[in-house]
């Protein structure tokens, strides 16, 4: 398959072909935010706090991290639609909905890896700062912030997670051209068209997104541990 | 005359620690109180770390009574402990003190005095910026101290405080002691170094098998051992 044509696009700054692009690390990176601030939080109580069912909490939580994303798709879908329980808000077929498909989908995930880095690094602090007498919620907040640089992977691991899935997004947001057509949903359609070059051109973008995201969240942790330790 | 929410002294009462059927602590009868410097010496597996992890509140013991100030449980804050190999926190030396002093009530200013009077003292003040996992193992030691001290504690529990330490890293740790000592916080310290015990130590504790078998002044310990083990002990001979 020649690729000439894909990469003619891609020099080309086709306006449609960017504006997929940016949508979809929009929508991406919306949901990787969101779902830190939930999964974050709450790996780091499952690591070090004494909840009840913690167990069975962490076995769902790493069982979630594998959630296929059609059923995700679906579940939103039926909680967004007119007669579903939150139908009222309007947010079916919007970037809203992706971001909250993708966010269910990568919540888990950070949950999960957040809990085991945590765990690792209180098993270490734990005597200290027992001995310092630190309440329970500056001790989840002091291991985050030391974790910081080893919770880069448990980003970029979500991220990769929320930039490469289609089934959610495609049906919730419907793939409706220039609103909510994504770099995933649009190669999904251009290949079904025959469209080649424009699938071809989205993907070859879609991988350099995330090299890129993957290459500076790798220097950001090598100058983290360069710096703080 | 202690505040009101001291910790000191402490009153061990049969004290006793098992681990499955090990034990590791057995009967131990002690007061810790304000005073020259109490050092723990014995074999290994005398028990000696877990009297102070008991001391401070962080294991509870299998028999017998403990008691801080006559209260059941430590104040926070009064009583604080360096252990073997100290706990770096991920942060810059400086950071790692100012954790310790969080949430005390501190002004930022009255913080960054405290902060920048513990660098001095431990002679960090170089280093305050450094990542506290890239000292050397005696910058370690002493930041670990300097923190500990942050919250100016009545008891200060040191584990093995100069193991694997240079003489002179050694020395800036014991001058470190000393000198935390002399503002008359109540040192406890273990040590397989005898030449550091009687070189720190006011008193001495024996500790072997998980008994306490002698507690004597340090100059009439190392002159004349009141028992067959201790003397054995100080001869270098294994002692079980």
């Amino acid at each position: 398959m020649d690729s000439a044509p894909a990469l003619a696009l891609l020099l080309s700054g086709d306006p449609a072909l960017y504006g997929i692009a940016a949508l979809s690390l929009k929508v991406s990176l919306s949901a990787v935010v969101i779902a830190s601030l939930l999964g974050m939080p709450l790996g780091a109580a499952l690591a070090i706090g004494r909840i009840p069912g913690r167990a069975l909490l962490t076995v769902l939580i790493n069982a979630c991290m594998g959630l296929p994303p059609v059923v995700v798709g679906l579940a939103v879908f039926l909680l967004l639609s007119r007669s579903g329980p939150l139908g009222a808000l309007g947010l079916l077929f919007t970037p809203a909905a992706m971001v909250i498909a993708q966010a269910i989908l990568v919540t888990p995930i950070i949950a999960g890896l957040t809990r085991q880095v945590i765990e690792d690094l209180w098993t270490e602090y734990r005597d200290e700062f027992a001995a310092m007498h630190i309440g329970p919620v500056r001790r989840a907040a002091a291991l985050l912030w030391d974790a910081r640089f080893s919770l880069v992977t448990t980003w970029l691991a979500g991220f990769g997670r929320a930039a490469a899935e289609v089934g959610a997004v495609m049906i919730v947001g419907g793939n409706i051209d220039g609103f909510t057509r994504t770099m995933t949903t649009a190669i999904a359609l251009e290949t079904s068209k025959g469209d080649l070059p424009l699938a071809m051109g989205l993907g070859l973008l879609l991988i350099a997104i995330v090299l890129i995201v993957n290459a500076l969240a790798w220097g950001v942790r090598r100058l983290g541990e360069r710096f703080a330790g | 005359m202690r505040a009101p929410d001291s910790g000191l002294p402490i009153l061990f009462d049969r004290v006793s620690l098992r681990a499955g059927e090990t034990a590791i602590l057995r009967d131990v009868s002690l007061s810790l109180a304000p005073g020259a410097p109490t050092v723990l010496i014995g074999p290994n597996g005398a028990g000696k770390t877990s009297l102070i992890r008991i001391a401070m509140g962080l294991q509870k013991p299998s028999g017998g009574s403990i008691s801080w100030g006559g209260r059941p449980a430590p104040p926070p804050g009064r009583l604080a402990i360096v252990f073997q190999r100290p706990v770096m926190l991920r942060r810059s030396v400086r950071a790692n003190i100012a954790f310790a002093l969080a949430g005390q009530g501190l002004s930022r200013t009255e913080r960054h005095a405290r902060v920048a009077r513990l660098l001095d003292l431990a002679a960090l003040g170089g280093l305050a910026d450094r990542p506290a996992r890239r000292l050397s193992g005696g910058e370690q030691q002493r930041l670990a101290l300097a923190r500990a001290l942050a919250r100016e504690p009545e008891a200060l529990f040191l584990d093995e405080p100069a193991n694997n330490l240079d003489p002179a890293a050694t020395k800036s740790v014991e001058a470190l002691i000393r000198n935390a000592a002399a503002s008359g916080i109540k040192i406890v310290m273990t040590t397989h170094d005898l030449g550091q015990a009687r070189r720190l130590g006011g008193e001495i504790i024996f500790l072997a098998g998980g008994q306490l078998l002698e507690r004597a002044p340090a100059d009439r310990f190392f002159a004349a051992p009141a028992t067959e083990k201790a003397a054995a002990f100080l001869r270098g001979d294994i002692v079980e």
